[in-house]
C-alpha cells in the first residue's frame, strides 16, 4: 500500500484503540490488515458504482421522464471493460494473497517448536522442556514460534485472531502454524471448527512474554523431564531399544540422526523423515519398512496416546548417537538429558 | 408508443375476470392435487412445502439470534443450541435454498415459457415432490427424535465417531432430498432441450430458462457425489467402514474434498435460479432487453462449469498443499468474475429505459446491493492469506447469508411477487409489499452487516457462548434479525390475504413479454390450446407494442 507511514501508524493506533477492529500483536498482523484495507476499499468503490450506477439510472430513465424505452443491444467495449477491470484486481488481490499465505504458513528455520495436541474439549500445550499448559500458551515476544499440532479426536481448528493466524488440526496428522508476537499481554486462542458440545467453551489464552519473563516462566514451571525424556522412557518401556538398538546386527534401523535424512525404503521410493513421518512409521511400521530390513515392526496403533507419540517423536528427533540407546538397554530408569541437536533451539 | 401502452393497460386491467375455467379448479378434491401430473399445480405443492420448512428454519435462526443476545448460554443449554443451529443450516439449505426457485417458479414457468405443454416427464416431476417430503420427514423425524449436531456439514470423525444423536436419520433425509434435485435438474435438461415451441431457439429464450439449465447441470452432476458421501458416513458410523478413519487408515480430509465438491456448486444450485429471476424483473419493470443478452446467458454456464472446480477453497487451513491451494484461489478469483459480469448487466439494463418501482423491482434492486457485498466479501476469502484470519468466524457467516439470504431470498421474494399475479390471476396489495421489501433490507443490513466486523474481531462461528467484548455487536445483529422477521412474515400475510380479496391481475399486468404474459392468468392447465410459434427475442418490448397494438385495433 502506498500510504504514508505517518498515516498508516495514526489509521492503526486509532483502529487499535476503537472496539471494530482487533489488536495488531504479531509481525503478519500489519501485513494481513494492510490487504483487509485493500479488500475493503476495493469493496467499497465496487458497491459505490454499482449504487450510482442503479440511482443514477432510476432517475434519468424513470418513467415520468422518459417514458419509452430505448432498445440498445450491448456493447462489446463496456462489456470487455468490466470483465478485464475485475479481472485485474481479482489477480492483484489472488497475488497479494498468495504472499500472505506463504508468510503465514511458511514458518523461518530458527523458529521455536511448540505441541499443541487438540482434544474435546481443551488444548494441550507441550513445551520441548516438559512444561505442560492446558488451555493456555506461553511464548516469548521477538521469537518465531512453530505450533505443531494433532488432533486427538476430531477436528479442532486453532484460531490467535490478534495474531491474524488460524490452522485446522487434524485428526492423524501434524499441521503447522508460525508466528512472532510483538506484544506483552493476553490473547484469546479459539476452537473454530465445530467440535461438537463443547465447541464454544474450547477458549485458551496466550499469554506474551517479554524474553526475561518467559525464561523465569519456563524454569518455574517445569515439570523436571523434556519432551525428549519422556520419549526416552517410553521407548524403553514399550520395547523399541530391543531392535532399534544401534547395533549392526539389530532387527530394526539405527534412529541415530535419522531425523531430516533422506531414507531410502524397501519400496524404493525415498523419503524425508520428519515429524510426519516418524508418527505414521511407529502407528503403520507396515507401511514403512526401511530397505534392508524385514517387516517385522508391529503397529503401535491404539497404545500410544498423541502425547506419547510426541514425546517419542522429540527423542528420535534429539537422538544424535547411539550413546542413549545402549544406556537404555541396560537401565530404563534415567533423569539425566538426551544429547540434544546442535542447532535444535532450546528454550 | 407510450399512448399504446395506456391504452392497452386500462382495458386489460378493468374489465379482466379470472377465466372460469384454469389449472387451479380445472379438478377439484385433494387427490387431485395429490396425484397432478401438471407442472403447475407441482409448483404450488412445492411453494406451500418450502414456505413451511423457511419458517421452520426461520424459528430456528430467531432462537440462535436470541440465545446470542448475551454473552453467556442462558437460554439453552449448548448441545440444544448447536442442534439449533444444524436444524437451521439443513433445513435452509437442503429443505428451502436448493430447491426455492427451481422447483417453484422454475417449474411453474420453464415449460410455459419455453412454449411446452408440461415438463418432459411429469411423474417424475410429481415423484421428486414425494421425495422431498419424505426426506423432509427424515429431517423432522431426527428433529423430533432429539436431534442432529453434526453442523448441516455432517463432518466426519465428528459425525461418526463422537456423537450420538440422530446422524444417520438425518443424512438419510438429505440422502433423499438430493434426489429430488436430480429429478428436478433432469425434467428441467430434457424439457430446455426437447420440448421448446418452433421458433424458440437458445437465444430466444429468457435467461431465467439459461440459468435453471446452468442450475440443473450442477444438480445432475454434483448432488450424487452428496449422495455418495452421505452413504460412506452412514456405513462409517454404522459398521465402521473407516474410509474417513485415520486409525484404520483412512482419512479425514477426504471427507472435506467429497463434501465440499457437491456443497460448493450446490451455492451456485441456489443462486443462479436467483439470477434468473432478476433479470427477468429488471427487464420487464426498465422496459428493455437485458443489456448483452448473450454475455449474461454464457456467464450462468461459465458460473456452472467453474463452479466444480473450486470446492478446495473450503480447505485452504487444512494443510492442503501449498501449490493446491494457489490453484483453487486462482480458480475462485476467476469465479468471481462472472458474477461481476452479471451486476453490471443489471445495472446497464436500467439505461434508457423507462424505469417503473414497482415490489418485484424494489426486492431486484435489494438483490444488486446485497449480492454485491456476498460476492466482494468472497473475494476476501478466495485471497489466500486473507482467509486465514476470515475463514470460520462471523465473516464467512456473514458472507454466505449476503450471498445466499440477501441473494437468493431477495431474488426468491423478488420472483414471487413478479409472478404471483400470473400464478393465482390476482394482484398482491401494493404499498403493504412495498413496506415488506424495505423492510427486509433494512433487517437484513442490520442483521449481517455487524457479523462482517464481528468476524475480523475474531468470533468463531457456532459458537452458543463468546468473550463478552463482542456482546455490543450481537445485540444489534439480533435487533436486526427482528425486523428482518417482520419483513418475512408481511408476505405470508397479505399473498395469503390477496388469494382472496386482490385485484383481478388480468393476463400481463406488468406488459411482460414472455410466453407465459401471453396466456391468462392463472393458464389453463394445458398452459397453451395451440402450440405457440415464437418470431421475436426475449425482452422484445417492440414486438409486444405492435402485438398489443394489433390486438387493440382488433377489439375496437
Amino acid at each position: 500500500m502506498h500510504i504514508s507511514p505517518v498515516l498508516w501508524q495514526f489509521l492503526v493506533k486509532w483502529l487499535n484503540a476503537s472496539a471494530l477492529f482487533p489488536r495488531e500483536a504479531s509481525t503478519i498482523a500489519p501485513y494481513a490488515d494492510a490487504l483487509y484495507f485493500f479488500l475493503l476499499l476495493i469493496t467499497v468503490v465496487g458497491l459505490t458504482l454499482v449504487g450510482m450506477l442503479i440511482f443514477g439510472f432510476s432517475i434519468r430513465y424513470r418513467k415520468e421522464k422518459h417514458p419509452v424505452a430505448v432498445q440498445v443491444e450491448g456493447s462489446t467495449l463496456l462489456e470487455a471493460t468490466w470483465t478485464i477491470i475485475p479481472l485485474a484486481l481479482f489477480l492483484i488481490v489472488f497475488v497479494w494473497g498468495a504472499l500472505l499465505y506463504f508468510r503465514i504458513y511458511n514458518p523461518p528455520t530458527n523458529a521455536m517448536n511448540i505441541y499443541v495436541v487438540g482434544k474435546q474439549w481443551m488444548w494441550k500445550a507441550e513445551h520441548p522442556g516438559g512444561q505442560h499448559e492446558i488451555n493456555a500458551l506461553h511464548v516469548p515476544t521477538g521469537r518465531p514460534v512453530q505450533l505443531t499440532m494433532i488432533s486427538q479426536d476430531v477436528f479442532h481448528s486453532f484460531s490467535i485472531p490478534d495474531f491474524r493466524v488460524k490452522r485446522e488440526v487434524i485428526p492423524g496428522r501434524y499441521s503447522t502454524v508460525w508466528f512472532q508476537a510483538t506484544t506483552p499481554g493476553t490473547y484469546h486462542i479459539f476452537c473454530t471448527q465445530y467440535c461438537g458440545t463443547n465447541h464454544s467453551a474450547m477458549i485458551g489464552e496466550v499469554t506474551v512474554l517479554s524474553p526475561d519473563d518467559y525464561d523465569k516462566w519456563t524454569q518455574e514451571s517445569t515439570s523436571g523431564m523434556s519432551l525428549a525424556q519422556n520419549g526416552e522412557r517410553l521407548f524403553a518401556s514399550m520395547g523399541c531399544n530391543a531392535c532399534h538398538s544401534g547395533s549392526a546386527a539389530a532387527r530394526g534401523p539405527n534412529l541415530a540422526g535419522v531425523y531430516g535424512s533422506k531414507l531410502q525404503l524397501a519400496s524404493g521410493s525415498q523419503v524425508l523423515v520428519n515429524d510426519a513421518y516418524l508418527r505414521d512409521a511407529i502407528l503403520n511400521p507396515s507401511q514403512h519398512i526401511t530397505a534392508g530390513y524385514a517387516p517385522i515392526m508391529p503397529t503401535y496403533q491404539g497404545q500410544i496416546s498423541e502425547d506419547g507419540l510426541i514425546d517419542l517423536v522429540e527423542y528420535i528427533k534429539a537422538m544424535q548417537t547411539n550413546y542413549r540407546v545402549q544406556q537404555t538397554l541396560t537401565t530404563s530408569q534415567s533423569n539425566q538429558t538426551a544429547p540434544t541437536t546442535p542447532g535444535t533451539v532450546k528454550p | 408508443m407510450s399512448a399504446t401502452h395506456t391504452i392497452v393497460n386500462l382495458p386489460d386491467q378493468r374489465t379482466a375476470t379470472i377465466p372460469k375455467r384454469n389449472y387451479l379448479n380445472n379438478e377439484d378434491g385433494l387427490l387431485s392435487w395429490l396425484f397432478t401430473g401438471d407442472h403447475k399445480r407441482i409448483a404450488i405443492l412445492y411453494l406451500i412445502s418450502i414456505t413451511f420448512f423457511f419458517f421452520i428454519g426461520g424459528a430456528f435462526a430467531g432462537l440462535i439470534r436470541l440465545e446470542l443476545l448475551t454473552p453467556q448460554p442462558d437460554l439453552v443449554a449448548s448441545d440444544t443450541y448447536n442442534k439449533f443451529f444444524s436444524m437451521h443450516g439443513i433445513v435452509m439449505i437442503f429443505l428451502f435454498l436448493v430447491p426455492s426457485v427451481p422447483a417453484t417458479l422454475g417449474n411453474f414457468l420453464i415449460p410455459i415459457m419455453v412454449g411446452a405443454k408440461d415438463l418432459a416427464f411429469p411423474k417424475v416431476n410429481l415423484l421428486s415432490w414425494y421425495l422431498y417430503w419424505i426426506g423432509g420427514l427424515f429431517t423432522m423425524a431426527a428433529l423430533v427424535l432429539g436431534g442432529v449436531d453434526t453442523g448441516w456439514t455432517f463432518t466426519t470423525p465428528l459425525s461418526t465417531h463422537y456423537l450420538n444423536t440422530h446422524v444417520v436419520t438425518a443424512a438419510t433425509g438429505v440422502f433423499i432430498i438430493g434426489f429430488s434435485s436430480i429429478f428436478t435438474g433432469l425434467n428441467f435438461i430434457v424439457t430446455i432441450h426437447r420440448m421448446r415451441a418452433p421458433g424458440m431457439t437458445w437465444f430466444r429464450m429468457p435467461l431465467f430458462c439459461w440459468s435453471n439449465y446452468a442450475a440443473s447441470i450442477l444438480m445432475v452432476l454434483g448432488t450424487p457425489v452428496l449422495a455418495i458421501t452421505l452413504v460412506l458416513v452412514a456405513l462409517e458410523r454404522l459398521v465402521g467402514i473407516g474410509v474417513f478413519d485415520p486409525t484404520k487408515g483412512g482419512d479425514p480430509l477426504l471427507f472435506q474434498h467429497l463434501f465440499w465438491f457437491y456443497s460448493h456448486p450446490a451455492v451456485y444450485i441456489m443462486i443462479l435460479p436467483g439470477m434468473g429471476v432478476i433479470s427477468e424483473v429488471i427487464s420487464t419493470f426498465s422496459r428493455k432487453r437485458v443489456f448483452g443478452y448473450t454475455a449474461v446467458a454464457f456467464s450462468s454456464v461459465a458460473i456452472a462449469l467453474f463452479g466444480f472446480f473450486v470446492w478446495a477453497h473450503h480447505m485452504f487451513i487444512m494443510g492442503v498443499s501449498n501449490y493446491s491451494a494457489l490453484v483453487f484461489s486462482l480458480l475462485t478469483m476467476l469465479v468471481a468474475v462472472p458474477s461481476a459480469i452479471k451486476i453490471f448487466n443489471w445495472a446497464f439494463t436500467l439505461q434508457k429505459g423507462s424505469i417503473t418501482f414497482e415490489t418485484p423491482m424494489l426486492y431486484a434492486f435489494g438483490f444488486l446491493g446485497l449480492f454485491t457485498i456476498g460476492g466482494m466479501t468472497g473475494v476476501f476469502l478466495g485471497a489466500l492469506g486473507m482467509d486465514i484470519h476470515l475463514t470460520e468466524t462471523y465473516f464467512i457467516v456473514a458472507h454466505f447469508h449476503f450471498v445466499m439470504v440477501g441473494g437468493m431470498l431477495m431474488a426468491f421474494l423478488a420472483g414471487i411477487h413478479f409472478w404471483w399475479p400470473k400464478m393465482t390471476g390476482r394482484m398482491y396489495p401494493e404499498s403493504l409489499s412495498k413496506l415488506a421489501a424495505v423492510t427486509t433490507f433494512i433487517g437484513f443490513n442490520l442483521t449481517f452487516l455487524p457479523q462482517f466486523i464481528l468476524g475480523y474481531l475474531g468470533m468463531p462461528r457456532r459458537y452458543h457462548a463468546y468473550p463478552p467484548e463482542f456482546q455490543v455487536l450481537n445485540v444489534l445483529s439480533t435487533a436486526g434479525a427482528t425486523v428482518l422477521g417482520v419483513g418475512y412474515m408481511l408476505p405470508l400475510l397479505y399473498l395469503g390475504w390477496s388469494l382472496k380479496y386482490g385485484a383481478i391481475a388480468g393476463n400481463n399486468p406488468w406488459q411482460a413479454t414472455g410466453l407465459e404474459w401471453q396466456i391468462q392468468s392463472p393458464p389453463l392447465t394445458e398452459n397453451f390450446i395451440e402450440t405457440p410459434v415464437v418470431d421475436h427475442e426475449a425482452y422484445d418490448y417492440e414486438w409486444l407494442a405492435h402485438k398489443t397494438a394489433q390486438e387493440v385495433t382488433t377489439v375496437g
